[in-house]
């Protein structure tokens, strides 16, 4: 045990872990509290997402745009910037995808869907680029500046829906059929879900991911400038261009999200009152995997079990929504105060030795 | 016999590791007593069970005739084991009295009493001839002076031992001859100090005793006034090591670094280098010799493209590389060890493979369409970790849990295995124990001896003086006197150095 402590990966994987544990734990401790069972709580979650196909389906269709956003935060991570406005680049990324496949819904699907999903890549990194150019060249803070986007995105999506691509229900029209990514087959696999063909595209972003960062020259540079803007200058690299370039690509991640809930789950865009989450929940899953690509993975995929299974939690075991809201914040408390773990950890293996 | 602190056979084990293996360490009443080892032998380990932090797996320890636990930092305070850190824990914004007291503040009706304090203080500060001002804050005042108010905040506490960790690393020539004159009257007024340190110099210069330790085990302790630098040298790395001296002919070859009228300015856009000139040829080690902040850092930094340059030109090979990009600089054929590892030489949370090719990733066979080759990236690696000696557990190892000297090794080895026609070395050897030291100074010397050129800045004049060819002289931005080593000295050196330039020539 101790040995494995001693290793730093292990203390990676293990910390994540424990948090998960505790967040359950304290959920099933306010379940007490409140009057609710927890067993039957947690085991309705199981039993809908494991055993029900529907609620599979929903989950991994819950799962694609989550692995999206985690990357795209974890990609800035790796490179030492903190992009929280992943959420306004997937709002950008969304209304770009199904403007596109409204403006030219004559193009064969062949040509329409890459298209759709690559403008809306090109939407979020252009939403990326603007805080990163100013972080580089005028050291504005990104998170700042990608909050105040985040405002812009939400509220000129929602005026561009209004004056230009307004439909009946406060949302665009739906979507060609040439630009979508819905199955009929996924659906009926799983007894009505709206699960898609992104999920395709969300593992395969993620191995692209995993290859950028630690299989090429551009990604050596571009961890190399995460952990050490001032070795990386020393060493002939340019920093600045590394963190526009870094932005782009956490912005397009983030778009590529957007584009999977435009042409995959909705088929349109409605007009967003407030935030629709996605793009904060990726910064915990992130924070849950690790900035790693198979990390990110596994973080979406709990995220969206706890949030999927939330709904039959509350019509069967009676337990609110919400509770889930609060097992999530604890599990990203417990990871953010990850210090207290090891400390536990290393308490404890000490006291054993 | 009475001693003030004995630690009798000490053992410490770390999963894996043996710090501190049967280590038996006695320091008497009033006596200067080194604790020398090289990084990472187990001196800190040993300070650190003395002063509590950590709990010895075997052993006892004595103050002053009597057995002890110290289980936390505490319990060393109330015995009066005072520790004056490497790094200084002080709060910049407040006062020198008010960073005294912090912890144990005196009160008057339950109120601080700073009053009380400032004059408690001044009080030590004259009687120990540390000439600290009590109400001055300590954002303004130097760090020769900071470490006096570490010296004083254990002295407050009441503390008769004192534990010095290599305190002169931090510090110029000035303010280390200073604290060797505080330590001096520190053991006059009764109190016993242990010093830390892999620095020969300050233990012939001030210590009574010497406690060597290699490896986690003492090898012996000796009396200074019995032994020579030699002697400790070769007990602490454990062979004869060799001071290595630039002893062949000197015949330059062409001229390879060739600077004009170089002005640069820092970052308050005032001039620091001022119409500088120089050249360094091929065979040949220029030593910049000079007090800290008279443009050695900038003059590097412009060489390397790393800052801008106002006027003058720069050529390296017989290329213009004035105002040029780092890269093109560094593919003209320059090679740079910086003069801070951690922050310039290194990506610290990269393994040691990939800080190896930090200058060369793009390159093949490296990488090849901008895919990384990991089989050759390891490879080279592996043979650079073996041909330089940097003690590793493995290539993939972080380079921030590599010690000092094996991070610098690393440094060096990805520098001159480029083969650089020009190599510039800032400082590198600082903070080094005399092993790594040795290594280093013979590979500066094989380059030389190879026809490339060296430009060597330090503030060690040892070095400057053992490695140089030339010594090249800087003082406010310019440089004020070429000398040859052979027919000069530090007298000479560090006159040149204060400004006064043609000073009179001695032997």
């Amino acid at each position: 045990m101790t040995k494995i402590l001693k290793n730093v990966h292990w203390f990676n994987i293990i910390v994540p872990i424990i948090a998960v544990i505790l967040g359950l734990l304290v959920g099933a401790i306010i379940m007490l509290l409140t009057g609710y069972n927890p067993i039957l709580a947690y085991q309705s979650i199981l039993e809908s997402v494991f055993l029900q196909p529907y609620y599979t389906g929903e989950t991994i269709r819950a799962i694609i745009p989550l692995i999206l956003t985690g990357l795209a935060v974890a990609f800035a991570f790796r490179t030492g910037l903190f992009n929280i406005g992943v959420e306004g680049q997937l709002l950008v990324g969304w209304f770009a995808a199904v403007a596109v496949s409204l403006m030219f819904s004559g193009l064969p699907k062949l040509i329409l869907l890459p298209l759709a999903i690559i403008v809306s890549a090109l939407a979020g990194g252009l939403w990326g680029f603007i805080p990163g150019l100013l972080k580089a060249r005028l050291k504005v803070h990104e998170v700042i500046i990608t909050i105040m986007m985040n405002y812009i995105a939400l509220y000129t999506t929602n005026y561009l829906i209004k004056h230009f691509l307004y439909a009946e229900g406060e949302k665009t029209p739906n979507i060609p059929e040439a630009a979508s990514l819905a199955s009929t087959f996924l659906s009926n696999l799983t007894q009505g879900s709206r699960l898609h063909w992104g999920i395709i595209v969300a593992l395969l972003a993620a191995l692209i991911v995993w290859f950028l960062l630690w299989r090429t020259t551009k990604g050596y540079e571009l961890r190399a400038v995460g952990y050490n803007p001032h070795a990386s200058r020393y060493a002939g690299m340019n920093v600045k261009n590394n963190i526009v370039l870094s932005m782009v690509i956490s912005g397009a991640l983030a778009g590529v999200a957007g584009s999977m809930e435009g042409l995959g789950t909705y088929q349109y865009m409605m007009i967003n009152s407030t935030f629709i989450g996605i793009g904060f929940n990726g910064i915990a899953v992130a924070l849950l995997g690790m900035n790693t690509s198979i990390g990110v993975i596994i973080g979406a995929a709990l995220f969206a079990i706890l949030q999927t299974g939330s709904i039959t939690m509350q019509s069967t075991a009676g337990v609110p929504t919400e509770i889930v809201s609060i097992i999530i914040a604890v599990i990203i408390f417990f990871i953010g105060s990850s210090y207290i773990i090891r400390w536990c950890l290393l308490r404890v293996t000490k006291g054993g030795k | 016999m009475s001693f003030v602190i004995e630690m009798r056979n000490i053992r410490k084990e770390f999963p894996g590791v043996v710090a501190n293996d049967n280590i038996t360490l006695q320091v008497e009443k009033g006596e200067i007593h080194a604790l020398l080892g090289e990084n990472g032998a187990g001196k800190s380990t040993l300070m650190n069970v003395l002063f509590g932090l950590y709990q010895p797996d075997k052993g006892e320890i004595y103050v002053k005739g009597k057995k002890v636990h110290i289980s936390d930092p505490n319990v060393a305070n109330e015995l009066g084991i005072g520790m004056v850190h490497q790094h200084f824990m002080l709060i910049d914004k407040f006062t020198v009295a008010e960073n005294i007291i912090l912890g144990s503040e005196p009160t008057k009706y339950g109120q601080l009493n700073l009053k009380e304090a400032v004059k408690v203080v001044q009080q030590l500060s004259d009687r120990y001839n540390l000439d600290v001002n009590p109400m001055e804050k300590v954002e303004n005042i130097s760090v020769g002076m900071q470490q006096r108010v570490e010296i004083l905040k254990t002295l407050y506490r009441g503390s008769d031992i004192l534990i010095f960790d290599e305190p002169t690393a931090v510090l110029t020539p000035q303010e280390i001859k200073e604290l060797m004159n505080i330590m001096k009257t520190l053991v006059q007024e009764g109190k016993s100090i242990i010093l830390i340190t892999h620095k020969l110099k300050e233990i012939m210069e001030v210590c009574h005793r010497c406690t060597v330790i290699r490896r986690g085990r003492s090898i012996d302790t000796v009396h200074i006034s019995e032994s020579t630098p030699d002697l400790l040298a070769t007990m602490m790395v454990g062979r004869k090591v060799d001071i290595k001296v630039n002893d062949q002919a000197y015949d330059p070859k062409e001229v390879v670094l060739d600077i004009k009228g170089l002005t640069v300015s820092d970052s308050r856009k005032v001039s620091i280098v001022n119409g500088l000139d120089l050249t360094v040829h091929g065979q040949e080690i220029v030593g910049i010799a000079g007090v800290d902040g008279n443009g050695q850092t900038e003059l590097v930094e412009a060489i390397s493209g790393l800052r801008k340059i106002k006027e003058g030109t720069i050529s390296l090979n017989g290329q213009d590389v004035t105002n040029k990009r780092t890269r093109k600089i560094t593919e003209a054929g320059l090679g740079y060890i910086p003069e801070d590892r951690h922050k310039h030489g290194l990506v610290l949370d990269f393994s040691v493979r990939e800080n190896i090719v930090l200058q060369t990733y793009y390159k093949n066979p490296y990488s090849k369409a901008g895919i990384l080759n990991n089989k050759k990236i390891t490879k080279k690696a592996k043979e650079l970790i073996k041909e330089y000696d940097v003690r590793t557990p493995s290539e993939l190892t972080l380079a921030r849990s590599l010690s000092g000297g094996n991070q610098q090794k690393a440094i060096i080895a990805r520098e001159i295995d480029r083969s650089p026609k020009m190599l510039i070395a800032a400082q590198p050897t600082r903070g080094l124990d005399v092993g790594a030291i040795e290594f280093i100074h013979g590979k500066l010397l094989e380059e030389r001896n190879k026809g490339k050129a060296v430009l060597l800045v330090s503030y060690e004049l040892d070095e400057i003086l053992n490695l140089s060819d030339r010594i090249a002289v800087i003082y406010e931005g310019k440089i004020i006197d070429i000398v040859n080593p052979k027919e000069t000295n530090e007298n000479e050196l560090g006159l040149l150095m204060a400004g006064q330039r043609k000073a009179v020539k001695e032997g």
